[in-house]
């Protein structure tokens, strides 16, 4: 599932079409979210992804943290799965639910590159 | 002005290198004449000035709030004092992009209203920062108006042709700006039937040229775009993007970027990365600006005068 937190750590559910999307929809209270958090977490600062690669189980939640200043998204063409963007200190997360290799970039600052392993 | 130190917002300093930047805080007018460019004090320039005048401000990213500038709106607000206050007035105004810093609804509102009071038409193309709401949508609804495609159009004025491109769409692992095989036929239909004497002002948000492809300051397919302008015998192109002024004349063709209005980016790989730039208390603002570019004569390259907020 999709959820992006803001600062003030409301969970809002992202209006991603499900269709595009690889993950599992779960629902989750903004409570257990925050649980979710604790899970693989890559944080993004000065223009950066770390930790990339990051290596997961099938089934693992993924968090993106933006640490920068600066606005910062997260794109994976393979999936067709796109973050909004994140302002300093919102969040983005996603669950595998397939094993692969998946390559991301900054939607706003294509440079940036990053991945994510997920075996099975 | 030398700093080696950027300090970022969580207190870490990292050594940044920012050499002397000769322009911070002198207002120069570059004057492109046949290829070379040159620069003068901007007293001189606007002494000069009495032929088609127009203004560039870009990167005012309303919305942003962080140590770079807590407070992007004054800036923004200062900039369009100095357009208001040129002996002659501008016939309009150019905004190359980052209009707003997160495509907020209040964020477009606030820019309309300020740059409205300047009482000129604003000729806008959308950076990064302008479409992450509604895949751009929101951009176009307020400043896309009769454009083509995400927001792309050219017009005619003062005898100049001016060409607004888009190339922060969809950008792909190459890190770069891209306008698009759509855009690109556009571009080549706009400018065929024009003669080559006519001047061409090209404005876009990343650069055209390839500044600095590490951090993708360069448009994959720019070269492509420029090749339909070859037979013209002046050609500006304006960007922003990169919130400092770099410029280079490649034949016939003038490359210009802006200054911001909001904050200040380093010098093509002076530090680790292209984030706002934290500069000494009270220097803020001779890394902010306006570029006011003048139509020199119909055949004959255009002025353009870079005016930092203080001067």
């Amino acid at each position: 599932m999709d959820e992006m937190l803001e600062p003030g750590g409301f969970a809002r559910r992202l209006l991603l079409r499900r269709a595009l999307s690889a993950s599992v929809v779960v629902l989750l209270a903004p409570r257990a979210f925050a649980a979710a958090a604790e899970g693989p977490q890559v944080v993004i600062d000065n223009f950066t992804f770390s930790p990339t690669p990051l290596t997961v189980k099938v089934g693992a939640t993924v968090t993106w943290m933006n640490r920068d200043d600066m606005p910062h998204s997260v794109v994976f063409p393979t999936l067709k799965l796109k973050s909004p963007a994140m302002d300093t200190d919102e969040s983005f997360s996603h669950t595998f639910d397939q094993p692969g290799t998946f390559d991301y970039i900054c939607g706003l600052h294509a440079f940036m590159h990053g991945q994510v392993v997920v075996q099975a | 002005m030398t700093s080696d130190t950027i300090t970022e917002p969580n207190g870490v300093q990292r050594r940044g290198f920012l050499k002397c930047m000769t322009w911070a805080g002198t207002a120069m007018v570059w004057t492109v004449a046949g290829g070379i460019p040159r620069s003068q004090l901007i007293g001189s320039a606007e002494a000069a000035t009495t032929d088609f005048t127009f203004v560039q401000i870009s990167d005012s990213h309303l919305g942003f709030d962080k140590p770079a500038n807590t407070d992007v709106t004054s800036t923004l607000k200062l900039a369009l004092d100095d357009v208001g206050a040129l002996k002659k007035k501008p016939a309009f105004m150019i905004h190359t992009g980052d209009i707003t810093h997160l495509s907020k609804p209040a964020q477009f509102d606030t820019a309309a209203q300020l740059c409205g009071g300047t009482k000129l038409t604003m000729h806008t193309v959308p950076g990064e920062h302008d479409i992450l709401e509604e895949d751009g949508k929101s951009y176009l609804n307020r400043f896309g108006k009769g454009t083509k495609g995400d927001g792309w159009y050219s017009f005619n004025d003062g005898g100049v042709h001016f060409v607004g491109l888009v190339n922060v769409m969809n950008l792909q692992a190459n890190g770069l700006g891209s306008l698009g095989n759509a855009q690109l036929e556009w571009l080549e239909d706009d400018v065929k039937h024009l003669t080559s004497s006519t001047p061409i002002v090209v404005f876009a948000h990343v650069p055209l040229w390839m500044v600095y492809q590490d951090w993708g300051w360069g448009t994959s397919d720019g070269a492509q775009a420029l090749t339909y302008l070859k037979k013209f015998g002046s050609v500006t192109v304006l960007n922003g993007h990169i919130h400092q002024v770099m410029q280079k004349v490649e034949g016939n063709i003038a490359f210009h970027t802006a200054r911001s209005t909001a904050f200040p980016q380093p010098a093509p790989g002076t530090a680790k990365g292209p984030g706002p730039m934290v500069v000494p208390a009270g220097e803020l603002k001779q890394h902010l600006g306006i570029a006011d570019v003048t139509l020199v004569s119909s055949k004959a390259p255009l002025a353009i005068v870079d005016t930092p907020l203080a001067n």
